[in-house]
């Protein structure tokens, strides 16, 4: 989790600090899915055979993050797409380099 | 143990792959790997007993999110050998947020145990009671469609919004910075 953070700040690539922001989200998922496990359960889908099922709610909640995580990372990347239009380039310190030039 | 054997083992190749995805400049690489990392992290959640989950995940996360992505990287220059950016600082960000997760994790209930609070309250209801009010056995479906519904529908509105933004984004031509630039200039 830890590592996605440290992607995000140290990198210079903006596509780079998207995958970061990926990898930061689905290792908070993994944490969360982690809470539901009870030892013994099986999946929540009821059935005569077993009567321990691991907790559901985390697993909703999940459900939703994770398709919301892929749409900010849509937009992210149609961000950098325009970013790249303007600019030419996709990397944090050629960019400043330009905006440095344009205001001089 | 087994469970814990087969998660220790998948979380290790997550760290591996994340490594990598910090260390390779091609982007398509980076994508690559990406693909990689949710892939096994669907593994992890069917380890954990949540199938659902690692159904959208794999067919989601790893899927549509990739394709997006290599969508993207297509259009876009290759990456160049980053030098990296505040080293220092990051490092000593990431090095504290490790040791307060680390002290957070020690009061948490240890890992698959039954009487830890998450799984004494409104689930034992949902779980006992959403058969013969749906009639579906899933009980995840039943909570994400008719127990949370609204819930799911507010998540439709946040996809619906980012796909807008999407399409605003790449459509637009007026956005373009330079033309802005020389009106300023010839004002």
């Amino acid at each position: 989790m830890v590592s996605g953070l440290f992607i995000i700040i140290t990198s210079q690539n903006y596509i780079k600090k998207i995958v970061g922001l990926a990898i930061f989200q689905t290792s908070v998922f993994v944490f969360f899915v982690s809470l539901a496990k009870i030892i013994d359960g099986t999946a929540p889908i009821l059935n005569s055979t077993n009567d321990v099922y691991s907790n559901p709610l985390p697993h909703v909640l999940i459900l939703t993050a994770i398709v919301v995580g892929v749409a900010t990372s849509a937009l992210g990347l149609a961000i950098v797409l325009q970013i790249y239009k303007n600019y030419g380039s996709i990397e944090e310190n050629e960019i400043k380099k330009v905006e440095l030039k344009e205001n001089n | 143990m087994n469970f814990l054997i087969i998660n220790f083992f998948l979380i290790s190749i997550l760290l591996l792959t994340t490594f990598y995805i910090f260390k390779t400049t091609s982007l398509i690489s980076v994508v690559a790997l990406t693909g990689i990392f949710t892939l096994v992290c669907a593994a992890i959640y069917v380890n954990l007993d949540a199938v659902d989950v690692a159904f959208t995940e794999a067919a989601v996360g790893s899927g549509i999110s990739t394709i997006l992505m290599v969508m993207a990287v297509a259009k876009l220059p290759e990456g160049k050998k980053n030098e990296l950016l505040n080293l220092f600082p990051s490092i000593l960000l990431s090095v504290s947020i490790v040791i307060v997760l680390l002290l957070i994790i020690t009061n948490l209930p240890l890992l698959g145990d039954p009487n830890a609070p998450i799984h004494l309250h409104v689930t034992p209801e949902y779980i006992k009671e959403s058969k013969s009010i749906f009639h579906i056995p899933n009980v995840v479906t039943n909570i994400l469609a008719s127990y949370r519904g609204f819930d799911t529908l507010g998540e439709t509105i946040v996809i619906f919004t980012a796909g807008l933004g999407v399409i605003v984004l790449l459509t637009s031509n007026t956005l373009n910075r330079k033309t802005k630039f020389k009106k300023k200039v010839k004002k």
